[in-house]
This record gives C-alpha cells, sequence and structure tokens, in this order.
C-alpha cells in the first residue's frame, strides 16, 4: 500500500533529473528492486499509470531489476537466499547473519528525448 | 534535436523523503527534542503504551505526541492527560511519511517539549519504508500476533532500535516461544534493546521508562551523547 509514497518519490526524482537533462520526454526508467525491500512492482507500476498522467514521463515504461535477497552467516560465511532462512543458518545453525544483498530500491537511470542544453555529461 | 540518450542517476529512490527526515532531525536536534517513532499492528498497543508512558513520565519531564491516524480517537484519549498531542490525518495512508511529521511541527512548541512520542500508522510493512527524522525505531510486538512476526516482517524488525513484546500477561493462556520470537528478531538486528511488557498489569514497563529517562537525559547533556539510532536504509 506504501507504494503510493514511493512512486510519488520516484516520479519527483525522475522528472528533476529529466529537466536537469533538457528532455521533453522520458521513456524508460531502469529500477533496481531488492526483494526486501518490500516494493511490489506492480503496485508502482500500477500507481505510476495514475501520477505520472500529464507529465513527460507519462509514456515511460517502467523496467524492473529484480535483485534476490542474500544473507551471510556471521559464525561460518555461508551465504543464502530469503528461501532457506528460517531464522538461523542453514549450513552450521548460527543465529547471526546479515544482509548481503536484496534491500536496495534504487533509479539507476532514465532514458529521455530531447535536446541536450542542460545536460553536462551526456552518455549515448 | 531528439535522439533517446540514457541519463544516469543512481539514487535512492526515498532520498527525498530521507532528506526531508534529516530537515525533522535537526530542528528537533536544535530544541534538544528526543522523538520516538512507534510502530505496531492495529491493537498491538501503541496507544496503551503511550497512555501509560505519559501517566509515568508527566511529571518528570514535558511530553507531546503526534498520532497518524484517520480519526482523532487516541487523541482524545491522549489529551486527556494534559499534554500537547497532534493528529497528522493520514487520510487513509498507510504510513507516516517525513513530510507529514513537517506539516505538523509548527504546530508543536518544541522548546516545550523533551519527549516527542509519534505514533505512527498501524502496519507492520509501510511505515518502515519511511523514515521520519525521530531518533529511534520503537516497533511494538504483542503475544497475540504469535511468534513468527519477525520472519514474516524482517524490514520492521530489521529497522528497529527497541521491540516491545507486550501482553506478556497472555504468556499464560496462548502458545507463544519467546526464544524462538527473540531468535528471528536478532538474526537481523543483533544487540537490539528488548523489553518484554504488559500494559494492562503494568509488568516490565519500568525498564522502558528507564530506557526513555536516559535518552533523554542524554539529549539534555548535549549532541555526543545521544543515542546513535542507526540509518538503516
Amino acid at each position: 500500500m506504501h507504494e503510493l509514497g514511493i512512486t510519488e518519490q520516484l516520479l519527483h526524482l525522475t522528472l528533476e533529473h529529466a529537466e536537469r537533462a533538457g528532455a521533453t520526454r522520458v521513456t524508460r526508467l531502469n529500477l533496481v528492486i531488492g526483494e526486501l525491500s518490500s516494493v511490489m512492482d506492480e503496485s508502482v507500476q500500477m500507481y505510476w499509470e495514475i501520477i505520472a498522467r500529464g507529465t513527460i514521463a507519462e509514456q515511460a515504461e517502467l523496467h524492473f531489476e529484480r535483485v534476490p535477497g542474500r544473507f551471510r552467516c556471521l559464525a561460518c560465511g555461508a551465504e543464502f537466499g530469503m528461501s532457506e532462512f528460517g531464522g538461523l543458518c542453514p549450513q552450521c545453525g548460527g543465529a547471526r547473519v546479515t544482509v548481503v544483498d536484496g534491500d536496495q530500491f534504487r533509479l539507476d537511470s532514465i532514458e529521455v528525448e530531447g535536446t541536450e542544453v542542460n545536460d553536462p555529461t551526456p552518455e549515448g | 534535436m531528439t535522439r533517446p540518450r540514457k541519463v544516469e542517476v543512481q539514487e535512492q529512490i526515498m532520498s527525498a523523503n530521507d532528506a526531508l527526515a534529516a530537515d525533522v532531525r535537526a530542528r528537533l536536534d536544535a530544541a534538544g527534542v528526543f522523538a520516538i517513532n512507534l510502530m505496531a499492528s492495529p491493537g498491538a498497543g501503541k496507544t496503551s503504551l503511550i497512555l501509560r508512558t505519559v501517566e509515568a513520565l508527566k511529571d518528570e519531564m514535558r511530553l507531546a505526541a503526534v498520532d497518524g491516524d484517520v480519526v482523532p480517537v487516541d487523541v482524545e484519549k491522549i489529551a486527556v492527560h494534559g499534554i500537547p498531542v497532534e493528529l497528522i490525518n493520514t487520510g487513509g495512508n498507510c504510513h507516516l511519511d517525513a513530510n507529514m511529521v513537517i506539516s505538523a511541527l509548527p504546530r508543536l512548541d518544541l522548546e516545550a517539549i523533551d519527549l516527542l512520542l509519534v505514533e505512527n500508522v498501524g502496519n507492520l510493512i509501510c511505515p518502515a519504508s519511511f523514515k521520519l527524522g525521530t531518533h529511534a525505531n520503537i516497533v511494538i510486538a504483542s503475544v497475540p500476533e504469535g511468534d513468527d512476526k519477525p520472519y514474516k516482517y524482517p524490514a520492521m524488525f530489521r529497522g528497529a532500535d527497541v521491540l516491545l513484546l507486550n501482553k506478556i500477561d497472555y504468556l499464560a493462556v496462548q502458545e507463544f516461544d519467546v526464544e524462538y520470537f527473540r531468535r528471528g528478531v536478532e538474526a537481523l538486528n543483533e544487540g537490539l534493546t528488548f523489553f518484554p511488557v504488559s500494559c494492562r498489569t503494568g509488568e516490565g514497563l519500568e525498564a522502558w521508562y528507564n530506557w526513555l529517562r536516559e535518552q533523554v537525559r542524554r539529549k539534555k547533556a548535549g549532541p555526543a551523547a545521544t543515542l546513535q539510532a542507526t540509518e538503516r536504509r
């Protein structure tokens, strides 16, 4: 449910970078969402279609790269995923683990059309 | 010329909220206020804990509360105790965010507050994603909810600085493996401060009050002594 607030932040961030780059249209967003970030991409997509309407990003395609959650046991160093984690390390039974991946929720890049007047470091 | 091109962003999507949270934090710090963000499922005991805490501490420090809700039911309960309390009408939203807290701050006289209790919306998922700028995340779990909650809502329990297990008087009548529960929390959040309490009987609450007294004392002593609430995500 919190994806509305999150999508608002995403739109704000997108438009800020698009304007800075002198874009007239945003065609794609490249997002990275970790399994542990509690963000549902279907919900982001749904809210995006509503709140991006009327902006230069309304036609943008949302591309989600999903990163699985990874934990590491602090005792034996074994790494394992969400499904193997029941509170204890599946290798040694250790009770202390750390998150090594999967908690990100990041906008990597946007793809835009428009002049590059304001973009100091354009990329092809 | 319009040719499609890629613009690198590489930003955390919550950075706008994080910046507002930093603003809240700066205002609280400037006024010497210690603030907590109370999070829990509906019915776990957020309001009960606030009422108990206000009763116990209102004669020794200046308290205020902010309540994220759609109706002022809890606000009215808290206001009976004569402390300033502000409703943030979330309009049915599932969490508070830093911007909502900013909107409530002008209605509070921060210079006249030692401890600010922010009651988040009852929900174990959404509030975990939004920093508010408060100094500590307090999560309340309760025995009737079951001992598997840390496994189902890892983001919430991972982000907690203090965990209260409320309604421990139910342990006599309900199966609840405290060890299993704690293991699920500690696996991802070692050294978490943990208080088993009952807001009904009052059991265990003195340790919670003492923790708050200590944080407020440190806040007054200066920024260096304040609890360094971990910046998690």
